[in-house]
């Protein structure tokens, strides 16, 4: 196997008496699309200040394209793009200069970066005279993307790219992120979205600064330890409550229209479920009931996982 | 939960041809819809569709060009103090002081809202039980995990009782088990008649509601329970007709 691109070893970062990274591993190989995904609080910036060499681990190593955070961190800081989750552009140049400043810092020119930023910058270079803090929330996000791409990294860490962006806006720069990992460009990218994992190679589940998994993302539902059904039923607050109270209940949460149920009983048939839940919910005033087999997605694991994470870890 | 005023026994929300211009733009084109006592309805649409500006309209902090626009009986451009009494609004951005303590943040809201000291600690004492509200009360509100802040955020813009509650992206980066709760929490409120009027950037999460709006340049593109667009579309999911809407069905393969 050929080097890792970015390899974290047991790295912990503790905050006064919070611990914002707890004992932290994973492997980035080359031109994987990489997702760390988790809530606000899960520790996905910390890691990127420690990757990007903004921070020093309390404990444990983490290299990047092969240069130790803590001790080559100049050698990192000139070959990583570096996208931070708050818009920190210079609101007041206009788009043109604020790529040209981020090409000077990094000692090249826009004319340099320009073949693999191009894709991306045809797209906001009608705007390039536009102040940067009057663009639309889409629009600095390319922006920001192309700030990162202008120096031509070896490798591009995104933390939150798409927060606050609007679905639509979120879907064109995932499109453009699998662009950029086509040609080669390992890339690293935090989401709290969980429906923006299944477009990353491998990702990682963070809550409270642990890892919670790591697999390919369709892998992920295989982690769900129990047959899952997708339960409907009228109302639905009285359905929730009474799946809640059922005594063979795991885990019942609401997914949009119906609840996600998981059944303690090992190897729970959907027929026999289905018959017992008509007639104990039946009673209870639910109507309109229908049960179904489902597979698990990402975030019935991650909700596993975090209800009861020793249980299921590894 | 007994209402005397004009407002609770119509629907809560009618917007009527509402339209906001800012010179020659156009930010809200004459939307109109009805918003049902006690509905959980959802405003989405793409960042710049114009749902911020119909929220200031609705919460009485612009005034509309043309058309107009009623909030729990009351005009919003005529009677904007009436219905502000009669709101409770609470957003990602803006909720509670982090610097003041979870109860000096209640007692500042119920204040505002001209709740007298007995009330507000008899309410905020219910709240508080409700919520299984762990921490003390005289923590700081900056100390407070995200979840609890967002769940307690909801709460105190509950504590007035309003007619209607607007929640602009109230669950931004929350983890799925909070967001649920949060949605049950909006449940249990809309089950005692307040109306939940809330925007999300999650498309999933539209799901919840018993009908959502979508808009696109100002227009309302879309209207309709989560299960009738995703019929009237012919596709699995929400954010699918979300794309279909706000990217024309032309751009949909690309």
């Amino acid at each position: 196997m050929t080097a890792p691109v970015v390899s974290v070893r047991g790295v912990s970062k503790r905050f006064g008496s919070t611990t914002a990274l707890d004992a932290v591993s994973f492997e980035v190989a080359p031109g994987e699309l990489f997702g760390i995904v988790g809530p606000d609080g899960a520790g996905k910036t910390t890691l990127f200040h420690v990757l990007t060499t903004l921070r020093v681990p309390d404990s444990g190593s983490a290299s990047v394209l092969g240069f130790d955070v803590v001790r080559d961190l100049w050698s990192i800081r000139s070959r990583v793009g570096y996208m931070p989750g708050r818009f920190a552009l210079y609101a007041d140049l206009s788009v043109e200069e604020n790529l040209g400043f981020f090409a000077s810092v990094f000692g090249t020119t826009i004319a340099d970066g320009l073949e693999l930023i191009q894709p991306i910058y045809q797209q906001i270079e009608p705007f390039r005279d536009r102040k940067a803090g009057a663009l639309s929330g889409g629009m600095k996000q390319k922006l920001a993307l192309c700030c990162a791409l202008v120096h031509r990294p070896e490798l591009l860490l995104l933390d939150e790219p798409t927060t606050g962006v609007d679905a639509v806006s979120r879907r064109e720069f995932w499109e453009l992120l699998a662009t950029l990992r086509e040609s080669g460009l390992p890339i690293i990218a935090a989401t709290p979205y969980m429906d923006e994992a299944a477009r990353c190679d491998r990702i990682a589940l963070m809550q409270d600064g642990r890892v919670l998994a790591i697999d390919e993302p369709a892998a992920v539902g295989t982690r769900f330890p129990r047959p899952l059904f997708a339960v409907r039923g009228k109302p639905r607050a009285l359905l929730l409550e009474r799946l809640r109270a059922y005594p063979h209940m795991a885990s019942a949460y609401p997914f949009g229209e119906t609840v996600h149920f998981s059944d303690r009983r090992a190897d729970m048939r959907v027929e026999q479920l289905r018959q017992e839940l008509l007639v104990t919910l039946g009673t209870d005033g639910v109507s309109d009931l229908l049960v179904e087999r489902i597979e698990p997605g990402i975030e019935d694991v991650f909700m596993e996982l975090m209800a009861a994470p020793t249980a299921v870890a590894a | 939960m007994n209402r005397s005023d004009a407002g609770s026994t119509g629907p809560a929300i009618v917007a009527h041809e509402l339209t906001r211009r800012f010179g020659d733009f156009t930010a809200v084109d004459a939307i109109s819809f009805t918003v049902q006592s006690g509905e959980v309805f959802g405003f989405l649409g793409a960042n710049g569709a114009g749902k911020t500006t119909a929220i200031r309209m609705f919460t009485g902090l612009l005034a509309p060009t043309s058309g107009s626009a009623s909030v729990a009986g009351f005009d919003v451009a005529t009677e904007s103090d009436r219905v502000r009494e009669r709101i409770g609004y609470m957003s990602q951005r803006f909720s509670l002081y982090e610097d003041l303590t979870v109860r000096e943040n209640i007692r500042l809201y119920g204040g505002i809202y001209g709740l007298d000291a007995a009330t507000i600690r008899e309410r905020s004492d219910v709240m508080l039980a409700e919520l299984d509200f762990t921490p003390s009360v005289t923590s700081l509100v900056r100390s407070l995990p995200l979840g609890w802040k967002q769940k307690l955020a909801f709460s105190v813009a509950l504590l007035h009782q309003p007619v209607v509650v607007f929640l602009d992206e109230p669950t931004g980066g929350v983890d799925p088990i909070t967001r649920r709760q949060f949605w049950e929490m909006i449940y249990r409120a809309a089950a005692r008649g307040t109306t939940v009027f809330v925007t999300t950037h999650y498309l999933d999460e539209a799901e919840y509601c018993d009908r959502l709006s979508i808009m696109v340049d100002g227009r309302l593109a879309a209207l309709g329970t989560p299960a009738a667009l995703k019929r009237e579309y012919d596709v699995p999911s929400l954010d699918d007709v979300f794309v279909r809407l706000v990217r024309g069905p032309v751009a949909d393969a690309g």
